[in-house]
């Protein structure tokens, strides 16, 4: 079997270069998918019967709960990659990834406790699904404070891949035990728009906001690995050249 | 092959036999946990008042936190001597399986702490004034759950044990994972307390148990590659 295609993959220089041409792209859609989504969900949706305007904090709270879940996802199986076929560029997209999952997970809590503000009655609540996104923040800042302990970056990559990997094997379990701690403790009296009930009219502008915000994430993901990239590959002779001979404004932007 | 499956029972037993004999003569390493677990036990009656019935309520809870945070304290020196002395790279270059002396070495570790914390337990239950009912259930619940924390935790010590602060960073990594072992084992406690059949929280820890048996000595051995020859 041909692995060249992977090991190319696997090359910063490569990803760097080809990632030139797609920020732009992303960007325009990035953009214009969350301007769309954000009027059309905010503005133009028909407004909730029971929980009135209070509801539309959903179309920035749910799309962020995806990929905040997804992101750990991406982290750990990159660190597997790495560890598994010993390539540079992988451990930069994991580290790249922890410090975007834990802001997003951030999102999630302060969106979540805005929403239960006037729902709920209370800015804190110990509902399954915010006390989950809460332990999934513990799990990234462990993965970080590890990766920063490290001098040697070469262990700091390892070490935390190995972490996010165990981390991966225990979310289902955390998940599982906080939903059972949950209606053990609480009968489920408090719910937010289940998934069924929600209208057609008010599910398009979601979908939009969901798709925009999976390809900002990936926007983000690539510039972030981009600025580490840049970062490690510093002595080498084509980042010189990228940074002092052409006057590149993207490679300095994502620099600094 | 049987000579190499006996070569790994006798690596697994010697160093089973020295660790245990280098906890036993490391008596403070031992104790040190207890007397955390004893005095912290004891803020909280100081902190809340010795109403009996608010000590039973919260009984199970606390005396399970108190048990997971002195297994958290215990948890730096799993490697850290055979780190300093330059035996743990020996292992880590003998052409035996690492994970077997891995284990045996986490094995001390809860004779050395997870079995005293699990003894010592209904004292402090009897302190807290815990319902007659519930003693048994925290015996067993602590049995196992310390068992799954030391295997979990050996992860988190192998990954920081080259770090000269690794102690609170081994807290802050391996906290959210003792996560659902603290969900079940309180748990299991505050059922009994209730009178009510806790065999289904038992059963969860003994699952959560049985994988940590499997993957946790096979993670810690590779997280000590990592770490170790930094």
């Amino acid at each position: 079997m041909n692995w060249q295609w992977l090991h190319r993959l696997g090359s910063p220089r490569w990803f760097y270069e080809k990632t030139n041409a797609w920020l732009p792209w992303l960007m325009v859609c990035a953009w214009g998918l969350l301007l769309v989504g954000g009027i059309w969900g905010l503005g133009f949706a028909p407004e909730d019967a029971k929980q009135r305007n209070s509801y539309r904090i959903l179309y920035i709270h749910a799309p962020v709960a995806f990929i905040s879940m997804s992101c750990y996802y991406i982290m750990a199986i990159s660190g597997a990659v790495g560890l598994i076929w010993k390539m540079k560029l992988p451990f930069m997209v994991m580290k790249a990834a922890a410090p975007i999952g834990l802001g997003l997970t951030i999102v999630v809590l302060a969106t979540g406790s805005i929403w239960g503000k006037p729902t709920w009655g209370t800015w804190w609540e110990w509902d399954a699904r915010l006390t989950s996104y809460l332990i999934l923040s513990f799990l990234y800042l462990g993965v970080i404070a590890l990766q920063q302990a490290f001098q040697n970056r070469d262990t700091a990559d390892k070490a935390s891949a190995i972490l996010a990997l165990v981390g991966t094997v225990n979310i289902p379990i955390i998940y599982k035990s906080v939903d059972w701690w949950y209606t053990l403790h609480q009968p489920a009296t408090l719910k937010i728009v289940g998934k069924s009930t929600i209208d057609p009219s008010m599910l398009y502008p979601l979908f939009v906001m969901i798709v925009g915000f999976y390809v900002f994430f990936t926007l983000v993901l690539i510039l972030h690995t981009r600025t580490e990239i840049l970062r490690r590959e510093s002595r080498s002779q084509w980042v010189k050249d990228l940074v002092l001979g052409k006057s590149n404004t993207k490679g300095e932007g994502a620099e600094s | 092959m049987a000579n190499l499956s006996s070569f790994a029972s006798s690596l697994f037993w010697a160093t089973f036999k020295r660790d245990l004999i280098l906890a036993f003569r490391h008596k403070g390493d031992m104790v040190n946990p207890l007397v955390f677990f004893l005095i912290a036990i004891t803020m909280i009656p100081l902190a809340l008042g010795p109403e009996k019935a608010v000590l039973m309520r919260i009984a199970p809870g606390i005396i399970w936190v108190m048990a997971l945070l002195a297994t958290l304290l215990s948890l730096d020196s799993l490697f850290r001597s055979d780190f300093d002395d330059g035996s743990l790279e020996q292992l880590l270059i003998a052409p035996y399986p690492l994970a077997l002396s891995v284990f045996a070495k986490i094995l001390v570790h809860w004779l050395a702490t997870g079995l005293p914390l699990t003894l010592m337990a209904p004292l402090l239950g009897v302190m807290l004034s815990l319902p007659a009912n519930a003693f048994a259930a925290l015996c067993y619940s602590l049995l196992l759950g310390t068992a799954a924390m030391s295997l979990i935790g050996a992860v988190g010590a192998a990954l920081t044990v080259s770090l000269r602060k690794g102690g609170v960073l081994i807290s802050l990594i391996v906290m959210p994972l003792y996560i659902p072992i603290l969900i079940f084992g309180a748990s299991a406690v505050q059922t009994a307390a209730l009178g009510e059949a806790y065999n289904m929280q038992l059963a969860v820890l003994g699952a959560g148990l049985a994988i940590a048996l499997l993957l946790a000595p096979l993670a810690a051995a590779g997280a000590l590659r990592v770490s170790v020859n930094a």
